[in-house]
């Protein structure tokens, strides 16, 4: 009787633990990536800005990071692994941060500046013994106005630039710290650290099977306690292919797809699926050579295209999956300013300035287009160009295509419009990332950076434009260079620099289980804050 | 047979040789940069030549060549530019479930294509015939990825019974015989042996259906023999041919996959070869295209072998 008394407890007991587990636990979420492979693990990743959202800023941080905790506001900079930061009164090329005290690594080992500096050896110097030459390849070129660093004390970093340049907070936000006690201890070999990383991010890496999967489990230690993950687990799993993706999700082997394909969208909610997108620091545009002959050099021309085009109608090709463009930037952005040219459908108005510029029905302009047939970033870019097209030529300008596979567009995009390579395109479809000052605007049109030794494709170079680009390098007051940067952006829209076509929502589906996810304005996100049902 | 055998193995290495040089300059002739892949599309000239330097990409082809085969012959095929990983690890990891999946689509194809075939023969212009053609034709027509998406549909989706995508759990790529595993491969596998049941059954049918025409085979009959005796010679007089038509077709069913495995996200070579395509990563893309093309000149051999093996009549002086 007494044993079956005991056994009667323990079977209560067991399942009493069993319902606390489960009311404890708050799931694994499994999410299909477009990227073939996992992003490199051991601090700067690879595979752009979906490395930096999966692998980079869970199990990393950096000195300052972008606030992804609203859908509603532009995300913006706050503190990371610093808490403040200032430029120096007299020497406006001297930094200086205060380090975040009482951070520390997965492994255990403190953050201090001297592993800030250890950090920024590991990408910039080439004979340092840490030199990651994978690393240094992703992280070298995000902070071009870096000059030298030093630790003051453990917890002040100086930071000296080779000119004024008040973007460097933004170069930083991409600059991930790795353990130094870590490397060391995985035999000062980055091969070894790939497969057991230490960051001081919110997750930690549990597992990592190279192009299978990578497991992420909270860090339950992490410094900002609003940012401790709540779900058990987070599996990261390549799914290349569209398809494939949408059929993992919606067989149940995965919980969460990035860019579903948008043909199996209605599929996805008939189903229960939830899509999830919000504005993001991306667009779709032409961009357009300013070489001597171009007919893009007319702002009348510019100006009739941009006029050209019905957006609204564009967003039914993309099952509504876009932010019609009003200017270079999203309408949303904290930089988009008030321009005065009303980015717009109006094809009679284009027809006007186009007569003015001297064509007309018996002299249609002709002009050549570099355009992919995929790529990443680049949404549906042949429908998308063929809609175009077709709009252009209905006001009078008859494009002509020449198609060039993804990776090679990459190449012609940095060779630059007066390559011989790109055989007298006049322009190219090649989207943008646009989250800071220099990626959005200045590496676009400064003079400085004419291709191919930088990314100006079209050869543009103004001294006006050239004027407020050095403004926003030389404004350190935030809100001032908010103003500059709004100024700019002015500028790129009333002079229809770009032939301006839509954003991208960075659509995600996900299974109805996947509860308090917050999509950010932004290229990174938060994944702190889910549960799953 | 034995210096048969020695003088095919011989002719390889030429083979292998020029299998070799086109695989190195094929991904050259392709535009694209594989720097692509491990640097940020706006890293300066400066950063990009500096970085070609590392790499040796800098390197007239002929001295990249001359260095990739002497580190092949040392067993050495490089490290993949995108991951930094080595090639020779990726690719035979790779090869292994490509093989897995080839042979198990040869199992479900060969027995089908040869049941099929030889009922088509040998009840030739009968509505059998007719039928197993229709379906012969229709397995060779049908695109496979396509036949893969609606076959994920019904079974993945709609009905939830096998797995779309991995060749094991949560995406695992460890292969276990067990049903957790198994369940995997089911998918893939039925959709990569239809276009060889089509080739098998049409090539079967054709063979059959003209030996049984022939004057021995009446002989054979005139004799006293069973019919299922007659049928067993007709078999073997078919075999040498039929041998070598599924000898090729499991070369295509290794190298020729990649459509498939990229529907089903199966972690064979095929979509290794088709992710280092798009990432212009080009020692993995010699190295798995070696490797298959390799596998592929050795299934020649092994099916030359074989039907000198099998048919007497087949002279190899």
């Amino acid at each position: 009787m007494i044993g079956l008394k005991k056994s009667f407890a323990a079977l209560a007991l067991t399942a009493g633990l069993l319902c606390a587990q489960t009311a404890a636990a708050q799931g694994t979420l499994r999410i299909g990536m477009t990227a073939a492979d996992i992003p490199l693990t051991t601090g700067q990743t690879d595979q752009g800005g979906e490395g930096m959202r999966f692998m980079g800023y869970t199990v990393y941080d950096s000195l300052i990071e972008w606030d992804l905790t609203s859908a509603d506001k532009p995300s913006v900079l706050i503190p990371g692994l610093a808490t403040e930061w200032s430029v120096d009164a007299e020497d406006k090329t001297k930094w200086t941060f205060k380090i975040r005290e009482g951070v520390t690594f997965h492994d255990g080992s403190p953050f201090t500046a001297e592993i800030a500096v250890w950090n920024f050896d590991k990408l910039l110097v080439d004979t340092s013994e840490q030199y990651d030459s994978r690393q240094a390849a992703q992280g070298k070129s995000r902070i071009p106005a870096v000059a030298s660093y030093k630790a003051l004390d453990d917890y002040t970093l100086e930071i000296v630039t080779k000119a004024p340049d008040a973007t460097l907070p933004y170069q930083l936000a991409w600059i991930l710290m790795s353990s130094k006690a870590n490397w060391e201890a995985q035999g000062k070999d980055w091969e070894k650290v790939a497969a057991a990383p230490s960051g001081t991010g919110p997750w930690k890496l549990e597992t990592f099977v190279p192009r299978e999967r990578a497991e992420l489990v909270p860090n339950p230690d992490y410094w900002d306690t609003t940012r401790v993950p709540q779900l058990d687990k987070l599996v990261l799993i390549p799914l290349p292919e569209p398809n494939a993706r949408s059929a993992a999700l919606m067989s149940g082997q995965v919980d969460w797809i990035e860019a579903p394909a948008p043909d199996t969208i209605p599929a996805m909610t008939g189903n229960g699926f939830v899509i999830s997108s919000n504005a993001y620091p991306h667009n779709w545009t032409w961009h357009l050579s300013r070489l001597e002959g171009s007919p893009w050099n007319d702002i009348r021309v510019r100006k009739a295209a941009n006029l050209a085009i019905d957006r609204e109608g564009m967003g039914a090709l993309l099952g509504g999956l876009m932010v019609p463009a009003k200017g270079f930037l999203p309408p949303s952005s904290q930089w988009f300013g008030n321009p005065s040219f009303d980015v717009k459908y109006d094809p009679e108005a284009a027809k006007a300035l186009l007569a003015e510029a001297g064509y007309g029905p018996d002299n249609r302009l002709k002009v050549k287009a570099l355009i992919s047939p995929s790529g990443s970033g680049q949404m549906l870019p042949l429908p998308m160009n063929e809609y175009i097209q077709q709009s252009l030529a209905e006001v009078g300008i008859d494009v002509e295509f020449m198609v060039v596979e993804w990776n090679q567009m990459i190449n012609l995009w940095r060779a630059g419009a007066a390559d011989p390579s790109v055989e007298g395109s006049q322009s190219i479809n090649f989207t943008y990332f646009i989250q800071d000052p220099f990626t959005a605007l200045i590496r676009h049109l400064d003079c400085n950076l004419i291709a191919p030794n930088g990314t100006n494709w079209g050869h543009y170079c103004d001294d006006e434009m050239q004027g407020l680009f050095e403004q926003i390098k030389t404004t350190f007051d935030p809100a001032e260079q908010d103003k500059v940067i709004q100024k700019t952006h002015e500028k790129f829209v009333d002079e229809a620099l770009f032939l301006m076509v839509t954003h991208d929502v960075a659509p995600r589906a996900m299974s109805p289980k996947v509860k308090g996810f917050v999509q950010a304005q932004n290229w990174y996100q938060n994944f702190s804050s889910i549960t799953m049902d | 047979m034995l210096s048969y055998f020695l003088r095919r193995l011989i002719l390889v290495l030429p083979v292998a040789f020029g299998v070799s040089v086109i695989c190195f300059l094929l991904v050259q002739i392709a535009p694209g940069d594989p720097l692509t892949a491990i640097m940020p599309v706006d890293a300066t000239a400066e950063e990009q030549a500096a970085m070609r330097a590392a790499y040796g990409l800098d390197k007239p082809l002929p001295v990249q060549y001359g260095i990739w085969i002497a580190n092949l012959a040392q067993g050495d095929m490089g490290r993949s530019i995108a991951t930094g990983r080595p090639v020779a690890g990726e690719v035979f990891g790779a090869v292994q479930n490509s093989l897995l999946l080839a042979i198990s689509a040869a199992v479900i194809a060969f027995p089908i294509g040869i049941f099929l075939g030889f009922l088509a023969g040998y009840f030739r212009d009968t509505l059998l015939d007719r039928a197993v053609t229709a379906i012969s034709i229709a397995g060779v027509s049908v695109p496979n990825y396509w036949l893969g998406i609606v076959l994920v549909i019904i079974f993945s989706v709609s009905l939830g019974w096998l797995p779309s995508m991995g060749a094991g759990p949560g995406g695992s790529q460890d292969w276990g015989w067990d049903w957790l595993h198994i369940r995997h491969l089911i998918l893939p596998a039925v959709t990569l042996a239809v276009v060889p049941i089509g080739i098998v059954a049409r090539t079967v049918r054709a063979l059959s259906g003209d030996i049984l025409t022939m004057d021995f085979v009446q002989a054979l009959y005139a004799k006293g023999m069973s019919r299922f005796d007659v049928l067993a010679h007709v078999a073997r007089n078919a075999a040498a041919t039929a041998l070598s038509v599924m000898g090729l077709q499991l070369g295509y069913l290794l190298g020729g996959s990649i459509l498939i495995e990229t529907v089903f996200n199966w972690p064979g070579s095929g979509f290794l070869l088709s992710n280092a395509i798009f990432q212009r990563d080009l020692p993995l893309l010699q190295g798995t295209i070696l490797v298959l093309a390799l596998f592929f000149v050795a299934m020649n051999l092994i099916v030359d072998v074989a039907q000198a093996a099998i048919d007497p009549r087949i002279k190899r002086n």
